[in-house]
Formats: C-alpha cells, sequence, structure tokens
C-alpha cells in the first residue's frame, strides 16, 4: 500500500457520508499539508499555475527564516554576553532555542487551534494564512513574554482581529500586530522598558535590557555603532534586529514577487524622508530621537521588519497599486514621527502600520474612484458629441 | 489608416502541441449538433419537439422564446435523431445525422455592393447566420432591431494552441470580403479587423475595414481588448463582434444563397494523435476528428484551454470554436508540492516557482487545480494579465455581492468571460473569475437588460 492510499484510508472516514464527516476540513487540512490534491478544474480556464495560497504563505515563512534564526542566536548572545566574557555559537542558539520554540509552538498550537475549530463550524477549509502570522507573532514579541500571554495575544487576534470579520482575506488589521498591540495594552510592563529585551534582565543582576530607542527616548548615550545595527546584534524584540536577515527576507519575497517592492521601497522613503526632516529640526526638540540620524532610524527598531514583513501583508494592505505607494509612504513617516514625537513609547512602526491598515480601504477608494471618474467622463463626452 | 494597440499586461501560456499547418477533410462525420447553452440568454422555442423530421441546411430549428427574429438553423441537411435534454428538461443538444449529400436552402443571392442594410440585416438573421452574430455588453445574440455602434473582428489569436484565422481564411477570401463589405452596411461605425503586427496574409487587403495592427501578448488577440484599447464601450452602447470564419459564413450566404456553416477545426494539444486543420461544418461530433478518446484520461475541449467547454467523447464542437483541445487529465497527488521551486515542470506566472525563467520552453499541462479555492489574499496578480482598464479583483467583488452599481461603475458592460481566462488562469486563490463575471452578466440582464 502506497503512502497515498494509506493516507486516502485514514481520511475515509471524514469525507462525505462519513461518520466524522463534520470534521472534514481539519482532516483535509493536514491532508493538503502533505500533498498538493489531486483536484481538477471544474469550470472556467481548464489549466491553472502551478502557485497556490499555501506556496505563497510557505514562501513568506522561508523569507522569515534567516532572521528568526539570528533572533535565536541573538537572544541566547545578549544576555550571555553581559555574564560571562565569552560566547561560543551554539551554547547561545542553545539558550535562544530554549525560549524561542516554545513560543512558536504556543502561537501555532493557540492560532491554528482556533482557526481549526472556525472551520470547521463554518464548513469550509482551513486558510493558510495563519502559517505566516504564527511564526510572526513570537518574531515580534521581546524573549521574556510568559508564554501565557503569548496564548492570550494569539486568542485575541485570531478571534477579534480576524475570525469576527470573516476570516483570511477580510481582516482589517494585521493579525501579528494586532497580538502584539493587545499584548502592549494589556500587559505594558511585559511590553516595553528597560527589562524585557534581553533574557532575565529582571531577575539577574547586572543585566540590562535597554534598546537603543528607548535608551534615546532617556536621552542617554548609545554604545552601538552602525555596523552594529546592520549585524543586529543589539537588544530588541526576537527576530526584528538584525537588518542584514531581513534584507535577505526582502530578496527572497521581492525575487518571488510575494511582497509587495512598491509598498517596501515607499515606506522606505517615508521613513528616510521624515527622518532628515528631525535632523534638520533643531537637536533634543522632544529627546535624543530627534537628533538621531536618519540612516540610524531606518536601522534600528522594528523598522525594517515591519516594513519588509508587515505593511507587505496583501490584505490588509492597500490593493491597488497607487493605493500601494501611498499606503508604504505613509506607514514609513508615521513609523518616524510616533517615534520621535510619542514620549510614552520609543518605537512606532507597529502603531504607524495598524493605522494604515485602518486607512487602506479609503485609500483604495479614492484610487478605484478614480477610475470609476474616467468611465462616467468617457460616457459623457460620447453623449455630448452624439447629441 | 490602423490603430496600433500594445499589450503589456498579459500572458503568453506556451504548450505543447500545436497544429500543423495542413487542411484535411473529414471523413464522414455521425453527427452534427446545434446546442442552445453556446448562446447565453436564448431559451429556445423548438420547432420540432421529437426526432425523426428531415431538414435542409439552413432550415429553422428553433427561435428565440424572447425574439423570434433570432433564429437557429441547421449547419447540415439530414434528419433530426435526438434531443437532449439536461436538468429542468432544458435543451443541451439537438443532433442531427447528415445526409451523404447536402442539400441547401435556397435563400436566394444578394449583391453585397447594391443591397441595402434592412435587407442585408434581414437575409442573414433568416438564415441563421445572425447567431454567428455576439453583442456587448453580456456577451449575447445580437438584436435584430439593433445598429450597432461599431463591429469587430479578430484576425488573429493569442490564446494557447488557438487556430490561427489567417491560415484558416486562405482559401476563403471572396467570401470574407463579402462577409465584411455586408456588415459594414450594418453599423453607423466602422468594421474593425484585428490583425497581428507584421503578418502578411491577404487580411491587410480587405477593403471596408479599419485595421487594428496587434501587438504584445495573449489576451491581445482578444476581441474584447481589441475594443478597450481602440473605443471602450459605454454604457448604454451596442457593439456587435463576429469570429473570423463566421465572416465567412455570412459572405458565402450573400454570394450563393446558402447557409453554409463551413468550420476549420485545428486538432492540438499534448495528448492529440493527429494534429492539423479539419475541414468540417459547425458542430460536428469530435469522433469524427480524433476518433475515440479515453476521457478518463484526456481532457477534451472544444475551443482553447483557457476559455473552452468540456466535451464528452461523443461531444460536439460548439457553436463558435475552430479549436479541439486534448490536454491530459491532472487526477494526481503531489508530495510537499506546495514547497516554493518545487515542480517547476508546470507552467507558471508566479515567481514561486523558476518556470517563468523558461520564457522560451513549452509545456505540457495538465488540468490540475494545483491547490484548493480559498479567499482572496493576494492582490496585484490580476492586475498584472488585466490589460483592460479595469480594476478585476474589485469587479469580481461587486458581481459576487450582486451589487448592480458597483458592477456597472467598474465596467462591466465592457468585460465577457473570456477577458478574465488569464485571472482564472494565475489567481493563487483559485477563484473562478470566469464563472463570477457570467454571474455578474446574468444579474445585469435579468435587472438592466
Amino acid at each position: 500500500m502506497s503512502f497515498r492510499e494509506k493516507i486516502d484510508k485514514l481520511k475515509k472516514p471524514f469525507e462525505k457520508g462519513g461518520k466524522y464527516e463534520k470534521y472534514r476540513p481539519a482532516a483535509q487540512a493536514f491532508d493538503t499539508f502533505l500533498f498538493v490534491p489531486n483536484e481538477t478544474t471544474k469550470t472556467g480556464a481548464h489549466v491553472r499555475d502551478a502557485v497556490d495560497l499555501k506556496r505563497v504563505m510557505m514562501t513568506v515563512d522561508l523569507a522569515l527564516i534567516p532572521a528568526l534564526l539570528f533572533g535565536i542566536w541573538n537572544a541566547g548572545y545578549q544576555y550571555l554576553s553581559q555574564i560571562q566574557t565569552e560566547v561560543g555559537l551554539w551554547e547561545a542558539v542553545g539558550l535562544g532555542l530554549t525560549k524561542v520554540i516554545p513560543m512558536i509552538l504556543v502561537s501555532y498550537i493557540v492560532g491554528l487551534g482556533i482557526e481549526f475549530i472556525f472551520a470547521v463550524k463554518r464548513g469550509h477549509d482551513v486558510n493558510e494564512g495563519y502559517l505566516v502570522t504564527g511564526l510572526l507573532i513570537p518574531m515580534i514579541f521581546p524573549i521574556d513574554t510568559p508564554l501565557w500571554m503569548i496564548a492570550v495575544s494569539v486568542a485575541f487576534a485570531v478571534l477579534l482581529g480576524k475570525e469576527a470579520f470573516g476570516g483570511t482575506g477580510m481582516n482589517l488589521l494585521n493579525p501579528a500586530l494586532t497580538a502584539r498591540a493587545f499584548a502592549f495594552f494589556a500587559y505594558p510592563t511585559y511590553m516595553s522598558g528597560g527589562e524585557v529585551w534581553v533574557m532575565n534582565a529582571g531577575k539577574v543582576d547586572g543585566v540590562s535590557g535597554e534598546t537603543i530607542l528607548g535608551k534615546l527616548a532617556l536621552n542617554d548615550d548609545i554604545a552601538y555603532s552602525t555596523s552594529d545595527m546592520l549585524m543586529g546584534m543589539i537588544p530588541g524584540s526576537v527576530a526584528e534586529t538584525s537588518v542584514y536577515m531581513i534584507l535577505i527576507g526582502a530578496a527572497i519575497l521581492l525575487f518571488t514577487k510575494v511582497g509587495s517592492w512598491r509598498i517596501m521601497l515607499s515606506a522606505l522613503i517615508g521613513g528616510i524622508v521624515m527622518g532628515l526632516i528631525f535632523n534638520v529640526l533643531p537637536a533634543n526638540l522632544t529627546n535624543g530621537l530627534t537628533s538621531f540620524p536618519w540612516y540610524q532610524h531606518i536601522l534600528v527598531g522594528g523598522f525594517m521588519f515591519g516594513v519588509v514583513f508587515m505593511a507587505t501583508d496583501p490584505v490588509t494592505a492597500a490593493q491597488t497599486i497607487k493605493g500601494k505607494w501611498i499606503y508604504g509612504f505613509l506607514i514609513g513617516i508615521f513609523s518616524i514621527m510616533i517615534r520621535v514625537v510619542n514620549p510614552a513609547y520609543p518605537e512606532g512602526v507597529m502603531m504607524a502600520i495598524l493605522l494604515m491598515n485602518v486607512f487602506a480601504p479609503t485609500i483604495d477608494y479614492y484610487v478605484v474612484q478614480a477610475n470609476i471618474k474616467r468611465r462616467e467622463k468617457r460616457l459623457e463626452t460620447t453623449t455630448l458629441k452624439s447629441a | 489608416m490602423a490603430t496600433d494597440i500594445k499589450v503589456k499586461r498579459g500572458y503568453d501560456l506556451k504548450l505543447v502541441g500545436e497544429a500543423d499547418k495542413k487542411k484535411v477533410p473529414t471523413s464522414s462525420p455521425r453527427a452534427f449538433a446545434v446546442k442552445p447553452p453556446n448562446f447565453h440568454a436564448v431559451i429556445p422555442q423548438l420547432l420540432y419537439k421529437k426526432p425523426g423530421a428531415h431538414l435542409k441546411a439552413g432550415e429553422e430549428l428553433f427561435f428565440s422564446k424572447y425574439n423570434e427574429k433570432v433564429r437557429f438553423t441547421t449547419p447540415v441537411s439530414g434528419t433530426i435523431q435526438e434531443i437532449v435534454r439536461g436538468e429542468r428538461r432544458r435543451v443541451m443538444e439537438i443532433v442531427i445525422a447528415p445526409d451523404a449529400e447536402i442539400e441547401f436552402k435556397d435563400f436566394g443571392k444578394l449583391a453585397v455592393d447594391s443591397a441595402d442594410a434592412e435587407a442585408l440585416k434581414a437575409r442573414i438573421f433568416e438564415s441563421g447566420c445572425g447567431t454567428f452574430i455576439r453583442q456587448r455588453p453580456y456577451n449575447v445574440v445580437a438584436n435584430p432591431e439593433d445598429v450597432p455602434r461599431d463591429i469587430y473582428i479578430s484576425g488573429c489569436s493569442t490564446a494557447p494552441l488557438a487556430a490561427d484565422p489567417e491560415f484558416i481564411l486562405e482559401d476563403q477570401q471572396e467570401e470574407f470580403q463579402a462577409g465584411v463589405s455586408a456588415l459594414a452596411k450594418l453599423t453607423t461605425g466602422k468594421v474593425y479587423l484585428g490583425l497581428r503586427k507584421g503578418s502578411s496574409s491577404f487580411l491587410r487587403s480587405v477593403r471596408d475595414v479599419h485595421l487594428v495592427e496587434v501587438e504584445g501578448k495573449h489576451p491581445a488577440g482578444n476581441v474584447g481588448v481589441q475594443i478597450a484599447k481602440t473605443k471602450p464601450i459605454n454604457k448604454g452602447e451596442r457593439v456587435w463582434t463576429v469570429g473570423p470564419e463566421d465572416v465567412a459564413i455570412i459572405g458565402r450566404l450573400l454570394l450563393t444563397g446558402r447557409f453554409d456553416a463551413r468550420r476549420t477545426v485545428a486538432v492540438v494539444g499534448s495528448d492529440a494523435q493527429t494534429r492539423q486543420y479539419f475541414k468540417t461544418r459547425v458542430g460536428v461530433s469530435v469522433d469524427a476528428l480524433v476518433g475515440k478518446v479515453d476521457t478518463s484520461k484526456t481532457r477534451l475541449i472544444s475551443g482553447d484551454v483557457l476559455t473552452g467547454e468540456k466535451l464528452a467523447a461523443n461531444g460536439y464542437m460548439g457553436w463558435f470554436d475552430n479549436t479541439l483541445s486534448l490536454i491530459p487529465e491532472g487526477n494526481q497527488y503531489r508530495m510537499f508540492g506546495w514547497l516554493p521551486f518545487r515542480h517547476n515542470g508546470i507552467p507558471s506566472k508566479s515567481h514561486t516557482s523558476f518556470s517563468w525563467l523558461f520564457s522560451g520552453k513549452k509545456y505540457k499541462v495538465n488540468t490540475s487545480l494545483n491547490g484548493e479555492e480559498r479567499a482572496m489574499v493576494m492582490t496585484g496578480e490580476m492586475e498584472e494579465v488585466m490589460p483592460l482598464d479595469i480594476y478585476p479583483m474589485q469587479l469580481l467583488k461587486a458581481c459576487l455581492a450582486g451589487d448592480i452599481e458597483k458592477m456597472e461603475q467598474l465596467g462591466i458592460y465592457e468585460v465577457v468571460p473570456e477577458d478574465f481566462a488569464l485571472v482564472d488562469f494565475v489567481n493563487s486563490s483559485k477563484v473562478e473569475a470566469q464563472d463570477i463575471i457570467q454571474m455578474g452578466l446574468n444579474i445585469m440582464i435579468t435587472e438592466v437588460g
């Protein structure tokens, strides 16, 4: 019996008329994870592209892996380098894994669990969107976030951020950022401040866990060079720190055309423009962030990660070509603006993207309206001519 | 004078199995059929409810319930063999067993140059040739009471493996010219003829037309694109479109007085045994062209692989189709097939496969859906194959919602399902775009008319 036949046999009770017919979407989700189904075209075009949603989502996951691997190492390194003089590669990775793997597991189990329940209840197949969201969430949380907190945030994001709007493809807000924003407002002490960004910083004396942006907001000096920021050996959310690794991900997204180059580029431009504007203003207008050089603004914090992986989420971004330019540019502008001007919170990318998620449909509305107007005008001129 | 159009947003799906440029006659086909579902929004009023009647070619089989001037006649002389009905007794096929020698009903010759528009129109619709004229918006049979703004003929095809109209028309030059001249009298505007830029066929010297020089990727050859790029359809306007060989049938009617519905069919596709052009008549039984085909392994498609109609092994060619595509059925599982850059032998416009890098390669393609239907998530992929000034995803959503005002605003009058064929192909959510557009058109027909 071939492997495929074994699966068909296992799946039998879940098919139509079977004992567990109700749970077909769940069984189907596992099956399609192993095999692309044998479904053929019924109507419409008889031949189809090799791409499907699962392949698209897996491409994004693939693009996230360099940043994730670096994040795992950096999690261990940031802590160990403060308590001992030499840190081995595998020592740091090992320590990082003990922290990050449970976070990923919790995110996937809780999130996919909810998705499965809704798929079974609504009788539709499980959409692949959560494959990406589930990996993104642990990557954008501080390393010391308690696991139950991640579980609660995931549940909130999937239930209220996504399923309440009708599920995959319908949500207004990026689910991963919704989870983070929820945690940020519900448990602020765990999500900001000087003690959460490095493992055990709150518990072990002598270990500090302040991010660059956090220090600047307090007008402290920073001890990191531009190359540190590029490399990413700095404190921060799990996988946001290494610009190099994020750029590898960006290259994958751009090569495969899965991520919109328009959004990435326009957000980068927006960030640079806003950074330059603050740079020419008098120093220390608000705090140390005003005079923080524009190119370093782009490199630190979650800016690059947000622009490459979160702003480009096709469901919550603007959907029209022109809309994407506007949407991306404003994300860049607002990210840096919130960073510098808002005294309570030294990072602005999350808020900027969520804000633009809300406005993306409005931007699209006006872009599409231009097409409608053009059509109406054409009608008008032809009726005038014939009259 | 000619208009140049260039299509950048599109996709050439290159497949193995092109037909040789060779025309052969078909050996006595078993039967021919007229299939009412080929004509959207036509409810047939049958003249013969039971099999047995003997008819000459050009004699009436049925007419449209809503317009008795739109008459459907038999393409061959013979005996009505069977009337096949589907769900709710809908008439699916009227099968005619042909005579050995075709007898024609004589409609009388009509000199195109001296005849007036009304006489031409009456003759064309009376003989059944009117069924070859399709109206946009809605993609329905033209209404003889209308005077169309313009008439469009596409003399080039860019669809995968589609028959080449220039080759088909080579030996029907005189008829084609007569047809074009007649059509030119039916419109207040012009007859537009789309030709591939740089082609050197006789079509270039056809009179009474405005040439449209077409360049670029599929769907450049689609008449819908040629309309949109020359003079898009506005609300309230009516444009007619006619297939290239159908113009010759109209011409032949006027020159000879006969409804002589000859059809040259290209048999194509990787599963076809002999790939060449067959000279036959409209609605021929496909076994006359390809013999016995095991449809559990091979899909028979009347038309091209993007827009055609799936046929049974004993099925009949569609009324308008001049291509018969045979491709393998794709009933197989692919382990971890969702991994990016796996199975690069499947054609893909998406860059998540390496197949886009080999743009010159011809693919053997099967009918696999390569996934399952999902929510619309990715944006931008539909736009890349939509050369019309239309927001495809927004229009699809308006159709799904049945929002008439939105559909109208977003350009439903300018499209027919075939304009969304490539959207079917490329979209990663496996959304049935052509079905959705047809659904939208159906709503418009019943609600707006």
